[in-house]
């Protein structure tokens, strides 16, 4: 056992220990498996795993997804393109591994995929593994909300493992989630509304903001996430996990 | 919580730029005089290191030159760094900005082949989004207002040395409603001079445009950046500043902590 699951084991507070968040994993080699729905440009997610040690695959195949113990749903643009890419085998696929005790994170469109429904160009159903809908932000602020915004009312969670009330990641969206069960948000934001920055339930988790793009806080966060889906897939107790996250 | 609730808790960002010629970094007054500032992937991972919160890149020998953007540094860049990159310099059509994106770009800097071609902006901005598009804006002032005009500035191209008849302040509008997402608003009479932005045009560009508005050129103290913060603008841009460690970005963001919402790594940094 290595890495952030010995504080875990300890009891000890949520926090990292002194290895630099942005340093490989130090463990054996974590596959993740990226969906690609597509749309938009996921080099650079791809490129913050590979940092992190992680053996990555990009694919849209049900069969990879399918087999695969830690997905990556990425997605920058609109609501709609992907989720119809995803209708049918993929969906299908994605709803099989997770059943078989993979974990999977979702990043900007990815996140708001995960949820009940997104009222972007008329509403369209998401995949429903997350409770909520995503809306627009409301005026009187910039939109899109594209910048360094602060998350704050962190949850104690693996994924979260180090991160503090001043840590900021980097936003790039116009909708965000509302209506959430409050036991699965992890994590807010402040931009015209509070919003659930951070959601995760069992093991579907997702982020707002782009973690391949917000420095050390956001490497450290991809870390903890490939840290965590490695110990579950290796068949290691994931700790409270479930419980924390009210399963 | 805190005691009282704001709308947003977006920060004002510090964006050291990195001029590069030749895959190196350069920096000389008023495009003239290029000395060597080093390697792009070092700089840009020193100052990431210390807390920008994005770099910006201008190849500033592309557009002149006529020769595509050597991608081999932002591919480099992209696989260390990892807050936002922005690229500009030699993008002339979607499939340059294709390029660049695949490389690691993360937003694409338009400057003269924007006063060439304006429906360039609108192809980018459909193709990849308009949080992808930057119009880079250098403006030469034509008009100081001492004769009682109102002050007026001119867009230049190709490093300050082309003059292109158009009205900076009409250009950036017209830039925004044909897909710009950001404005960077360099001021090429006080670019390397460290004499201070040129606070009128980013408090007028910054009062007209709906997009954010980054200052640049200019920057010599601690009070010059805080001067530009204060017309409005949402980021600061500077190049000698920090390649010469008159500052370090920490410094930066340490002195206008006290008066404006800015990013710090607590925790983070060792």
């Amino acid at each position: 056992m290595t890495g952030p699951a010995t504080s875990r084991e300890r009891g000890q507070p949520a926090r990292i220990q002194r290895a630099p968040a942005t340093a490989p994993l130090a463990r054996s080699k974590v596959g993740a498996t990226v969906i690609d729905a597509g749309v938009g440009n996921i080099g650079n997610l791809v490129r913050a795993l590979r940092h992190l040690g992680a053996v990555v695959e990009i694919t849209c195949d049900p069969a990879t997804i399918r087999a695969s113990r830690c997905l990556v749903l990425p997605g920058v643009g609109a609501f709609r393109p992907p989720r119809e890419r995803l209708r049918g085998a993929p969906e299908k696929a994605i709803r099989g591994a997770l059943g078989d005790g993979a974990t999977l994170l979702g990043i900007c469109i990815g996140y708001q995929l995960l949820f009940d429904s997104s009222e972007e160009f008329g509403t369209t159903d998401g995949l429903g593994l997350l409770g909520g809908r995503v809306t627009e932000l409301p005026g009187g602020v910039p939109l899109p909300h594209i910048g360094w915004n602060r998350v704050f009312g962190v949850a104690e969670h693996p994924l979260l493992e180090g991160s503090t009330e001043d840590d900021h990641y980097y936003f790039v969206h116009s909708f965000a989630p509302e209506g959430v069960p409050e036991d699965s948000v992890l994590g807010r934001c402040r931009h015209g509304r509070s919003f659930p920055a951070i959601t995760g339930h069992g093991r579907v988790l997702g982020t707002q903001f782009h973690p391949e793009k917000s420095g050390a806080a956001g490497l450290r966060l991809l870390r903890n996430y490939l840290a965590w889906a490695g110990d579950l897939a290796a068949g290691v107790d994931g700790g409270n996990i479930a419980t924390a996250a009210g399963d | 919580m805190r005691a009282t609730i704001e709308p947003t808790g977006l920060t004002r960002r510090i964006i050291p730029c990195l001029d590069v010629a030749s895959g190196r970094v350069v920096k000389g007054v008023q495009f003239k005089n290029l000395t060597d500032h080093g390697d792009p992937t070092e700089a840009a991972g020193r100052y990431a290191a210390e807390g920008a919160d994005e770099i910006v890149f201008l190849d500033i020998t592309a557009a002149p030159e006529r020769r595509d953007t050597d991608l081999d540094w932002v591919r480099r860049t992209a696989e260390q760094v990892f807050i936002p990159l922005s690229v500009g310099g030699g993008v002339r059509s979607v499939d340059d900005g294709r390029k660049l994106l695949l490389a690691g770009a993360d937003k694409l800097g338009i400057n003269t082949a924007a006063v060439a071609e304006p429906e360039l902006l609108t192809r980018l901005a459909e193709r990849f989004g308009s949080q992808c598009v930057v119009l880079s804006v250098d403006a030469k002032r034509r008009d100081d207002g001492t004769a009682g005009n109102r002050p007026s500035w001119e867009v230049v191209t190709h490093g300050g040395r082309s003059p292109t008849g158009l009205d900076a302040l009409e250009w950036i509008e017209e830039g925004i409603e044909r897909g710009a997402g950001e404005i960077l608003l360099t001021s090429i009479d006080s670019d390397g001079t460290k004499e201070g932005y040129d606070l009128e045009l980013l408090r007028r560009a910054s009062a007209l445009s709906p997009a954010p508005v980054i200052a640049s050129g200019g920057a010599g103290t601690l009070e010059h950046l805080g001067d530009a913060l204060d017309t409005g603008a949402a980021a600061v841009l500077a190049a000698s500043i920090f390649h010469q460690s008159t500052y370090s970005v920490g410094t930066v963001k340490e002195y206008l902590d006290r008066r404006y919402p800015i990013r710090t790594q607590t925790g983070v940094t060792a």
